[in-house]
């Protein structure tokens, strides 16, 4: 992988470094070139790996204190709270650390779809990202089920009762879901166990998604193929640590302010109400990420096509890269599918809206327009606007556009100006 | 600066998407607004209303709601109603709780020490709905965190008792109240003026009651409250100068290179 | 090697110091809730007192009570009990102290039934001291439950304890 072959100073060094190269690999890391025109937008991969590490270990210590039982679960959850020590601190972290996460990858995700960072050579590190991002839903879903309050329980009985839309074994799979003939004490143990699980999953995946990552390298904002190391790239350490760290801390404001001044805000109140079997909430919601595909959901009027449509759109992003035929990456250089960038971005904020609001009237019929178009966006505009669009012209490099100077993005969008310095 | 910009913007945009789902979910009156002093970046409990929030909630909740997250110990603990232990330990022994088994086998009665948990009026959820007409009276421990509307909602459903609007049919022991989900209530109105008396002479006025037992509901709610908001303020204070430190070393460290960052 | 490699300086620049020591102090503060959590909570410090009725004890009785998770003997000693106990020469002791400081009220030996080798819990009335014995390695204590022979290093731990009133002993 690295350019150079390392060697360590140190004879110890060198004698553990030839038994295992892991001094090899930690300079690998520090050195790894990297685009040096990155924006802010590229911080998000630093910071989702916080949020991971964040939920792991705040999710470790809570294990210590909950009891995973379906008649203890909300009094341990409130035992962590009022008794102990730090508990509400950790408890808070880990709840409004899910929100930021997923705060975090939406970003994340909708800036590898503006710089086209899904596109040849890099659709395993996007796939294996999809993998990624789907264990999350599953793994926050499951979470949220353990507090055992009234949205735990209708939730994982809802969300559960998805798989019974599947023809003849619906039936048998949800009862092995759950253990049970409904969501009961059985559900809850094998949620919590997986709960736990599920994040190492991830953990390895996100090695996986960095080592993808670190074979063709870094995209970046102009989209364009650079050598590296060139004059187009700089040491990961320090110049992109302290970057990263600087967008963390912006991030970690936030998240403090949610965690110490609006701890709840994210939450729904009913989960603060004991599961009761016997009593549906007025109005069952899912968590605030969940609530686009939630709306796709229920735009199907039939029960097994509804799920079949959510479960589509997350695996339309998986085989995007084969969805866009576009030669070029980065939206910079491509006038109109900008547009229709900002146009799903508004198109998934609609369908998140509309996830929150009952299911019937305008709400229903806004929800049935924006899921043909989230469908539409990228089975029909991506695969036609890539042969139709005519796109600006690329730089030769990073540095080319306004040679030797530093690279201005709005220099490298401006044609004339960039012909001239040609 | 166009980045964040833009961040602010998308956030911005995500944030207002969850409070159009609070507002959403909104009743048919507004709620009343009350300036809380635990309100805000630095708000505490107003420690006297607290005792008195506690003293309502003992004379008169207390018969049907229970508390079952709390210990008798939390009422002397920092950051709540703050009676002196001994207080404590003497509201503590009103109470006779069931212990054992003894070394006969036997269960037996004793008056409840700072360990124990607030005894419950009722012993089971059957019990409590059999007594109260159908109608469950909610554990109060996190109470003012399982309604949407928080402190604001509990003190609005206590000031929301009215005649039933013209037309409005009511079964016997359902209520009209202006706030509650639905507008009916099965909880005849709780507070009635100098229904309690309270010790430090403040005058027993029903708003001043729904106030003081409002206040006690989000310490019980929230009892870790006033150290929350504490440690917070510090904390986004010390991530403000990190971040300022870290800007300075990013532009000194970037400078080494020519390219704007 | 990359031309912006070749431009690391080669001391750290003062801001960039200040600004690691500053988020090491942060990552230290950030550590203490995750250690802090396993220390025991309020509940379990609110039960770490706890009150024994001794009414019922006779003379040469011994009771066992749970005080903190651990087994605490409350002994009611009869005088033959208390004659040997405090007539022993301090320097036979593997770890000497006076009966008079173990037990205040010479009638009431109060002490936490763990052995001091390894934690197992003594048998009461045997060993060669007619007191306590310990099975697991064979640890010999007396009626002041002093170690007097086998690999205990010390004599069982008399915890705080006080009597409320005759019959009552609070503990903790």
């Amino acid at each position: 992988m690295s350019d150079h072959e390392y060697t360590p100073k140190s004879k110890v060094g060198k004698w553990f470094n030839d038994r295992l190269p892991l001094l090899t690999l930690a300079n690998h890391l520090t050195d790894y070139p990297t685009p040096k025109n990155l924006n802010y937008w590229w911080t998000f991969g630093g910071i989702l790996t916080f949020c991971l590490i964040t939920q792991i270990i705040t999710g470790i210590v809570l294990g210590m204190h909950y009891v995973a039982h379906a008649d203890l679960a909300f009094q341990s959850v409130e035992h962590i709270m009022r008794d102990v020590n730090y508990g509400w601190l950790i408890r808070y972290v880990h709840a409004n650390g899910a929100s930021m996460f997923f705060l975090a990858v939406y970003i994340h995700i909708f800036r590898s779809l503006y710089y086209g960072s899904y596109k040849s050579p890099r659709e395993v590190i996007w796939i294996i990202g999809m993998l990624i991002y789907f264990l999350m839903m599953a793994t926050a879903f499951m979470g949220y089920v353990l507090p055992w309050g009234q949205m735990s329980f209708w939730g994982a009985t809802v969300i559960t009762n998805l798989f019974s839309a599947i023809p003849l074994v619906g039936e048998s799979i949800t009862n092995w879901l759950w253990g049970g003939y409904s969501v009961d004490n059985p559900t809850l143990t094998r949620f919590f166990s997986l709960h736990y699980l599920f994040p190492f999953l991830i953990l390895g995946l996100v090695v996986l998604h960095i080592w993808a990552l670190h074979v063709p390298g870094n995209n970046n904002p102009i989209g364009i193929d650079i050598k590296k190391p060139s004059k187009d790239t700089v040491p990961f350490h320090p110049y992109i640590v302290i970057k990263d760290a600087f967008a963390l801390l912006i991030f970690l404001l936030i998240f403090a302010f949610f965690v110490f001044f609006s701890p709840n805000i994210l939450g729904h109140a009913d989960n603060y109400i004991e599961a009761n079997p016997l009593v549906t909430p007025a109005h069952i919601v899912p968590e605030w990420y969940l609530l686009p595909f939630y709306a796709i959901l229920r735009s199907v009027p039939d029960k097994l096509l509804g799920v079949i449509a959510m479960f589509a759109a997350i695996f339309v992003l998986v085989i995007l890269p084969w969805l866009d035929t576009s030669k070029v990456r980065s939206t910079v250089f491509r006038p109109i599918y900008k547009q229709f960038y900002w146009f799903l971005v508004a198109d998934v904020l609609i369908l998140g809206y509309v996830g929150a609001m009952p299911a019937e009237g305008i709400y229903l019929l806004i929800a049935r327009v924006a899921t043909a178009y989230y469908f539409a966006h990228f089975l029909l505009i991506l695969p036609f606007l890539g042969f139709k669009e005519k796109t600006t012209p690329l730089p030769l490099s990073i540095t080319e556009p306004i040679l030797g100077g530093s690279p201005d993005m709005a220099m490298a969008r401006d044609n004339s100006n960039y012909k001239k310095n040609l | 600066m166009r980045n964040s910009l833009k961040l602010t913007f998308f956030f911005i945009l995500v944030s207002s998407l969850f409070f159009s789902k609070v507002n959403a979910a909104g009743e048919q009156h507004d709620l009343l607004e009350v300036d809380w002093s635990f309100k805000s970046f630095f708000g505490k409990f107003d420690r006297a209303s607290l005792q008195r929030g506690y003293q309502v909630y003992t004379e008169v909740c207390a018969s049907c709601h229970s508390l079952k997250h709390l210990s008798y110990r939390n009422l002397a603990e920092k950051g709540g109603p703050e009676f002196t232990e001994l207080e404590a330990k003497a509201i503590a022994s009103n109470f006779e709780v069931t212990d054992g088994p003894n070394s006969d086998g036997e269960m037996y009665e004793r008056p409840a020490k700072l360990s124990d948990k607030f005894v419950m009026p009722y012993a089971n959820v059957q019990e409590a709905i059999a007594a109260n007409g159908g109608a469950y009276p909610p554990d109060m421990s996190v109470l003012v965190k399982a309604r949407g509307g928080g402190a604001n909602y509990i003190y609005s459903v206590l000031m929301g008792y009215d005649e039933p609007p013209a037309g409005m049919e009511l079964d016997d022991g359902v209520y009209y109240n202006k706030y509650m989900y639905g507008n009916k209530i099965k909880m005849a109105s709780p507070l009635d003026d100098d229904i309690v008396e309270y010790s430090d002479g403040t005058k027993a006025t029903v708003d001043q009651m729904a106030k003081d037992v409002t206040t006690f509901l989000q310490w019980t709610a929230e009892p870790h409250l006033e150290a929350r908001h504490k440690l917070g303020f510090r904390v986004i204070i010390y991530l403000s100068v990190l971040t300022v430190l870290v800007y300075f070393s990013m532009k000194k460290i970037w400078s080494r290179i020519e390219t704007k960052v | 090697m990359s031309d912006s490699e070749k431009k690391k300086p080669n001391r750290r620049d003062f801001i960039v110091t200040a600004t690691t020591a500053a988020g090491a102090v942060g990552v230290g503060a950030v550590v203490w809730p995750l250690v802090d959590q396993m220390n025991p909570d309020a509940s379990v410090k609110a039960l770490a007192s706890t009150e024994v009725d001794i009414s019922a004890v006779e003379p040469g009785q011994s009771i066992t009570v749970l005080w903190r998770g651990k087994p605490v003997f409350i002994k009611r000693r009869t005088q033959d009990e208390i004659d040997s106990a405090r007539d022993v020469d301090l320097s036979e002791l593997k770890h000497p102290e006076k009966d008079e400081d173990r037990a205040k009220n010479p009638e009431w030996l109060v002490m936490l039934g763990v052995c001091t080798h390894l934690g197992c819990v003594p048998l009461t009335d045997k060993g060669d001291y007619g007191a306590w014995f310990c099975p697991c390695h064979g640890s010999h204590y007396d009626t002041s439950g002093r170690i007097r022979k086998g690999p205990a290093p010390t004599n069982m731990e008399v915890p705080k304890y006080e009597f409320v009133n005759s019959n009552t002993i609070k503990i903790g």
